[in-house]
């Protein structure tokens, strides 16, 4: 099997690991990198679970082969907060009684801060069509619909705190972080 | 109505029981630093892949491991051979127990290695140990299986026949079991006295649970100590350690089962499946630890499925409209082994529940057991019960529409009084409390029934086709008495056990049997002990999941939690209670009979300035420098809570849809549950399980069904081709409550885990056949796809004389 040097920059922080070409983002995020708040649920790039954002873009990390993501910033669960403040999106699911077993909880909110940075006002319809790549199978969505809503508007009303823009930094991977006016 | 969350610090300790404050657990699982246990990273770990059968049904010829022993990091590879052999641990047979007997019950033999057969597509046929989770994929890939494919058979009716291949030389005619309940007799008399009766044919069709995280094992043995641990996913630790223990023959002393976080579970983690129990098993024979987590595929072909139910059922009425006679025959798949708890859920659960909501004088309920060519069949959220609920709420309307009555009204008049209860059923429980109006009366309010009918009549002038739906159900939880459960062939106890302890500076740790996997226990068990010992909510924590912690437990399943996990916890701090006024009046120098007990205060009665906390109780207590004479140090109690009866939650749910005659498809205007599950821990939670039981029920009703080809293949093995409902799928859901408390339990509590799941399906096909009425179309099986839909409709309108409701041809007739 033949294998590769690769750098992962995760959270901020530069790792250099040797992968095998076929091993799956989702695997060298926990398994190498001890990055577990990242689930798998499929390996099919069905479920969601597995959610990370690579340079800024949602995707699922069990259909991204590690090799594929050499160089690249990813954002994993671990990095939404910042520091012991949490993003809009993890007060908002604890809010809103938005998980349960918590599974598919890392991979809907990475999902979620995606959907409100394309679309920051988005009605209960469109969020849910936004999570259609994510599945839950213990809450029935509704709570995470609120708790999407919710997180909208406290990352509007921050936005407006700091005077109506939002970060335009391509290297924080998620302008929306500005909820509390604080970008890292 | 959605239930506002609250923050706990800005509730008072006198009010935290049955606040909805936000849980406890989440900062933990929104962070990413819960640990599930495929989390879990030991040194010298070892990945554990299993080789499963591709067919339905075959004799093993020959199983060759050379090439996979020679591939690259391969530890090992064992067949049923090995673990019989002298040198590996453990002695035969091997068998995965079941446990829950019937006098008729066939129990076959279920080998956790096939032992020269397998009966399912996914039966394990060896396992492979290697350094790494890739390396022992491909190498199980690599062991070469031939098989001799015999005939399979996936229908229970067929299974059933005497023309199908029998499955276990020892259950002629794949008959599982034969069990009845009722008076057949009475209920013949009832329906010879009838003046109108209705009936319907029907399939429950099998599902599967589909829990987000799959399961997972990890082992670890030391062998300095002979300590085995097992952390796995799992809804009831100890069963799993007392079933485990057995089946590989380690003392269940020095084993220990820990469940980590765990990703749901909905009835799939409490089984007792071979592949845990391998891993630890291949544990003990290396030395090191192992760990399995299966893939989803795995999990498709192998976690146990829920329902696979055909009936036939009916019901007799008097001129009035008052039902007096209910009867079914049900045959029910149990897959092509007996999983752990198999034998009570299309039995016990099932049949028990038969008389719903209503006061019905004669019902006889009739199943037999089949086995078949598909993963063994057990507990899926609900069991049994959302099965009976069907039956009945399908027939319900089906007699209202033969008596031309309303199906609100005709179930109105049927409904156990509430000057009836306790009520004793004719299917031998009796109902502990209950006011079945409310909730219908809430319910057609949410609806506004009166003007869905005018709005039904305008909509079909325009043809657009409405229809409303009514689920009246009833369900069962906290399974108990043990002495019952024993009579009725539990080979368990179903109680629960628990242990309150203050520690020297006033704090309190609870631990309790009961294994939560989501349900949010360590919020609501805290706000259950803050209230009874009177201290800050933030001063309790609870401690679940894990053998070597808990004196003893049952788990989490059939919604028990809270009505048997909780009461028990309620028990023990009464225990703690008892002691600590004893050691304060000896401190007060009054007579324990003087001293009340108020928020966490004990005081002497009509000398309020007198008091002292139970938390310097506790202080008092340790330091045992002043104790009152013969009694012991230390402040916490154990106890083992039996409950007296079950407990039976309560509701009414109901759907409006819109129908498309053109296109089959189905859209919900309106999804009203109101349920009565008795007094509330904690509001917030209780929604959140009745959105997610209704969003299975959904899933039930529209989208989700196990299909198997006719040599057992599964068709829907993939997220792609079994249709979890996504959120698009599942209706914005009405939620209300009515409050009814249980007399038998300490906290009036009932029970919420399953009762979405239960009520939902049949308040959809009632819906839906309602809306097509006008088509002559009364049923339609579930999942009710718009194929499905299209057809019924297509086959009414060609059909000759297809407006009779009662034609049973109008029902797509593709299953
Ligand atoms: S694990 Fe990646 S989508 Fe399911
Ligand atoms: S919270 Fe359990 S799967 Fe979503």
């Amino acid at each position: 099997m033949t294998e590769h040097d690769i750098t992962l920059t995760v959270n901020g922080t530069e790792h250099d690991l040797t992968v095998e070409a076929r091993t799956l983002l989702a695997h060298a995020l926990r398994d190498e990198l001890g990055y577990t708040g990242t689930n798998i649920g499929c390996e099919s790039s069905l479920c969601g679970a597995c959610t990370v954002h690579l340079d800024g873009e949602a995707v699922k990390s069990c259909t991204a082969l590690a090799v594929q993501a050499d160089g690249a910033e990813i954002r994993t669960v671990e990095g939404l907060a910042d520091g012991d403040e949490l993003h809009a999106i993890q007060r908002a699911f604890q809010e809103e009684h938005g998980l349960q077993c918590g599974y598919c909880t890392p991979g809907m909110m990475m999902t979620s801060v995606e959907l409100l940075k394309e679309n920051p006002n988005p009605t209960r319809e469109e969020i849910r069509e936004g999570l259609e790549g994510n599945l839950c199978r213990c809450t029935g969505y509704q709570n995470i619909v609120n708790a999407v809503e919710n997180a909208a508007e406290s990352l509007r009303s921050g936005a407006v705190a700091d005077g109506g823009t939002v970060a335009d930094d391509p290297t924080a991977d998620d302008p929306t972080t500005t909820d509390g006016g604080e970008s890292k | 109505m959605t239930i506002e969350s609250v923050d706990p610090d800005d509730v008072t300790a006198a009010d935290i029981l049955g606040s909805a404050i936000e849980r406890r657990e989440d900062p933990a699982l929104i962070t990413g630093d819960a640990e599930y246990t495929d989390d879990i990273q030991l040194a010298d770990m070892a990945h554990m892949s299993v080789v499963r059968s591709q067919y339905g049904h075959a004799r093993i010829e020959d199983v060759d491991t050379s090439e996979a022993e020679a591939m690259d990091g391969v530890v090992g590879v064992y067949t049923h051979d090995d673990l019989a052999r002298e040198d590996t641990p453990g002695e035969a047979p091997f068998n995965l127990p079941v446990g829950w007997l019937l006098p008729s019950l066939n129990d076959v033999d279920h080998p956790i290695l096939a032992d020269g057969k397998v009966r399912y597509q996914g039966d394990a046929i060896a396992i492979v140990v290697a350094e790494q989770r890739y390396q022992a994929a491909d190498a199980a890939g690599a062991v070469d299986v031939s098989y001799e494919r015999l005939d399979a058979v996936t229908d229970p009716d067929e299974a059933l026949s005497g023309d199908a291949r029998q499955l276990h030389a020892d259950a002629d005619d794949n008959v599982a079991f034969d069990w009845e309940i009722g008076d057949a007799e009475k209920t013949a008399a009832a329906f010879e006295d009838a003046s109108h009766t209705a009936s319907i044919e029907l399939t429950n069709q099998l599902v599967i649970p589909n829990a987000m995280e799959p399961r997972a094992a990890v082992a670890d043995y030391h062998p300095g100590t002979d300590e085995l641990e097992v952390f796995m996913t799992s809804q009831n630790p100890h069963l799993h350690r007392l079933l485990m223990s057995g089946v590989i023959g380690h003392p269940e002393h020095k084993l220990r089962v820990k469940a980590p976080e765990v990703g749901g579970g909905f009835g799939s983690k409490i089984h007792h499946y071979a592949d845990e129990t391998l891993v630890a098993w291949c544990s003990k024979l290396l030395d090191r630890p192992v760990k399995w987590t299966a893939t989803r595929s795995e999990t498709y072909q192998t976690d146990a499925l829920g329902r696979g139910h055909e009936t036939e059922a009916e019901i007799a009425m008097d001129d009035d409209g008052d039902v007096i006679g209910l009867r079914v025959d049900t045959r029910a798949n149990l897959g092509a082994y007996l999983s752990t708890f198999a034998p009570a859920v299309p039995t016990y659960l099932y049949g028990t529940l038969l008389s719903g909501q209503y006061d019905i004088p004669a019902i006889h309920g009739h199943v037999t057991g089949a086995f078949t060519n598909v993963p063994p069949v057990d507990a899926y959220r609900g069991a049994g019960r959302p099965e009976a609920s069907f039956v009945v709420e399908r027939l319900m309307n089906r007699a209202a529409h033969e008596m031309g009555m309303d199906p609100a009204e005709f179930r109105r008049r049927n409904f156990v009084p509430d000057e009836a209860f306790p009520y004793e059923t004719q299917v031998a429980v009796v109902y502990d409390s209950g006011e079945y109006e409310k909730p219908m009366d809430e319910a057609l309010d949410l609806l506004d029934y009166e003007d869905f009918r005018d709005r039904q009549k305008e909509a079909r002038e325009e043809g657009r086709y409405l229809g409303v739906g009514f689920s009246c159900y009833i369900e069962a939880c906290g399974l108990a008495p043990s002495e019952l459960a024993g009579q009725l062939g539990a080979q368990a106890g179903l109680w629960e056990s628990s242990l309150v302890r203050f520690h020297p500076s006033g704090t309190v740790t609870a631990f309790c049997g009961t294994s939560g996997h989501g349900q949010g226990h360590a919020t609501t068990y805290a706000q259950i002990v803050a209230n009874e010992l009177g201290v800050d909510y933030d001063d309790v924590e609870i401690v679940e999941g894990d053998t070597d912690e808990i004196p003893h437990g049952m788990g989490t399943y059939g919604s028990r939690s809270a009505a048997v996990g909780g009461s028990s916890l309620v028990k023990s701090a009464r225990k703690v209670v008892d002691k600590a006024r004893e050691i304060a009046a000896h401190s007060l120098e009054a007579d324990p009979d003087d001293v009340e007990f108020e928020n966490g205060e004990f005081r002497i009665v009509g000398a309020p300035d007198r008091s002292i906390g139970i938390q310097s109780v506790a202080e008092q207590a340790y330091l045992a420098h002043d104790m009152p004479d013969d009694m012991e140090p230390g402040l916490e109690a154990t106890s083992f809570y039996d409950p007296d009866n079950f407990v039976f939650p309560f509701g009414t749910h109901a759907a409006i849809v819109e129908v498309d005659p053109e296109t089959g498809e189905i859209e919900f205007e309106k999804y009203v549950a109101v349920d009565d599950v008795g007094n509330q821990i904690n509001p917030k939670i209780v929604e959140g399980q009745i959105h997610g039981g209704v969003a299975q029920g959904v899933g039930q009703a529209l989208y989700e069904g196990a299909e198997y080809d006719d040599n057992g293949t599964l068709l829907t093995g993939s997220m792609q081709d079994y249709a979890v409902p996504k959120a698009e799928h599942v209706p914005e859901m009405d939620t209300a409550s009515t409050v009814t408390p249980s007399p038998h339990n300490p906290l009036g509590v009932k029970g919420v885990g399953e009762a979405g799941t239960i009520a939902a399906p049949q308040a959809i096909v009632n819906a839906v056949t309602d809306a097509l009425e006008p088509f002559g179309v009364d049923h339609i099986e579930m999942p009710m796809t718009p194929e499905r839909v299209w057809r019924a409709v297509d086959a009414s309108a060609t059909a000759d004389g297809g407006h009779d409701p009662e034609d049973g041809t109008a029902d797509g007739g593709d299953r």
